[in-house]
């Protein structure tokens, strides 16, 4: 095994851990949209996603890309993401606000619906 | 002057990387955009302090790496939020006062709060931003004190000595 | 062997799409489904770079940044035409109007 496989392989294992620590946190906060209670909360695991996962994900494909031209694009399409992505989160929950959306302020925890059975 | 060179040196690397052309056509062709840019940027008075702030890399990469690990940090306490069997949430929204030197300062304050997981500034006013927190252990004015405190200092350079 | 992490990468992607999509369409407030909406994009761009990469094309990469722009601008559009019921007003004037006391609609 020469010196360039082994730091291609490297590459490859560091690429694929950023993926799936990506993917997890994608797939989190997609799940988090559908579970959470009201909106405002909702909006904090839309925030999940927007941020660190997609920046995990954009740096696993630039290392996949190597020291290309292709990568400075990449690079741009994560800085735009990272630029734009609070600026629209933050745009929806001030007119939600405004609005007149009232958020949940007390404590959410309902029963598992075994233990709900149990009780009744 | 340096603000407008600045810009167009920016403008003609972007344009560059984008295209990815050599050829001495395209590349006066790029040229001729970048100058029209700056024509419209002058046009439109928008170039000055505020809008160009690549001459303040060097504090404000420092600070985004420091909240790049309180991103990190804070993500992990969303994740187990989202992802326990069962849902156990307290939202809160509280009133974060705020110490800014500039209007720069206050945006890039506010940016870092909602770019932090688990908090989200829900609105913008005069000397206070209200802040939605998905449980309480993120409401810790302390951490908030601090992040206001990095992002002023990482925007003048130092705080005013008045 | 990146290709196929790439593929696995596009379906889980697509699974999350698919979970978003469901918010969007169940979705009790308008900002629900324009939070939903405005996520999807974001994954949409995220599959995009990831196909582009894994077909070996690079073409997908512009058309992400194109679609990552435009998704924000649709977001910001969306929701200043629900707050103004138009979209002929200046931001700059509305807020303008709220800082000198006018009230916002």
């Amino acid at each position: 095994m020469t010196v360039t496989e082994i730091i291609l392989l490297i590459r490859d294992i560091a690429s694929i851990a950023l993926m799936a620590t990506g993917l997890v946190f994608v797939l989190a906060g997609a799940l988090g949209v559908l579970r959470l209670p009201d909106f405002f909360t909702r909006m904090h695991a839309a925030g999940v996603t927007d941020t660190l996962g997609a920046e995990l994900i954009v740096f696993s494909l630039i290392l996949q890309a190597g020291f290309t031209l292709l990568a400075a694009k990449l690079l741009l399409v994560g800085f735009i993401l990272f630029l734009t992505s609070p600026t629209a989160t933050h745009a929806v929950a001030n007119a939600a606000h405004r609005a007149g959306e009232k958020p949940l302020l007390s404590r959410f925890h309902p029963k598992h619906p075994r233990d709900r059975e149990g009780d009744a | 002057m340096i603000y407008g060179t600045g810009l167009a040196v920016v403008l003609a690397v972007i344009w560059w990387v984008l295209s990815g052309y050599d050829k001495t056509l395209l590349l006066s062709l790029g040229a001729a955009s970048v100058v029209v840019t700056m024509l419209l940027a002058i046009r439109m008075r928008i170039i000055d302090r505020e809008t160009v702030p690549f001459f303040r890399l060097a504090t404000l990469i420092p600070f985004y790496t420091w909240l790049g690990g309180e991103i990190a940090k804070s993500n992990v306490a969303v994740l187990k939020a989202a992802l326990k069997p069962e849902i156990d949430v307290t939202p809160r929204l509280v009133r974060v006062p705020v110490d800014a030197q500039s209007d720069l300062s206050r945006c890039i304050f506010a940016n870092s709060i909602t770019l932090t997981p688990g908090t989200v500034t829900v609105e913008v006013e005069e000397d206070a931003f209200l802040v939605h927190a998905l449980t309480p252990d993120f409401t810790g004015a302390d951490g908030f004190a601090e992040m206001n405190a990095r992002a002023d200092r990482a925007t003048d350079g130092r705080r005013k000595s008045s | 062997m990146m290709v196929w992490v790439n593929l696995i990468a596009a379906l889980c992607m697509a699974g999350a799409m698919a979970l978003m999509l469901s918010r969007l369409f169940i979705g009790p407030t308008l900002y629900d489904r324009v939070l939903a909406a405005n996520s999807f994009g974001t994954k949409t761009v995220l599959l995009l770079l990831i196909f582009s990469l894994m077909v070996g094309r690079s073409d997908g990469v512009d058309i992400a940044l194109l679609y990552a722009l435009i998704n924000f601008i649709a977001t910001i559009a969306i929701l200043k035409f629900f707050r103004y019921r138009s979209l002929e007003i200046a931001l700059a004037q509305m807020s303008l109007r709220r800082a000198i006391g006018g009230d916002d609609e």
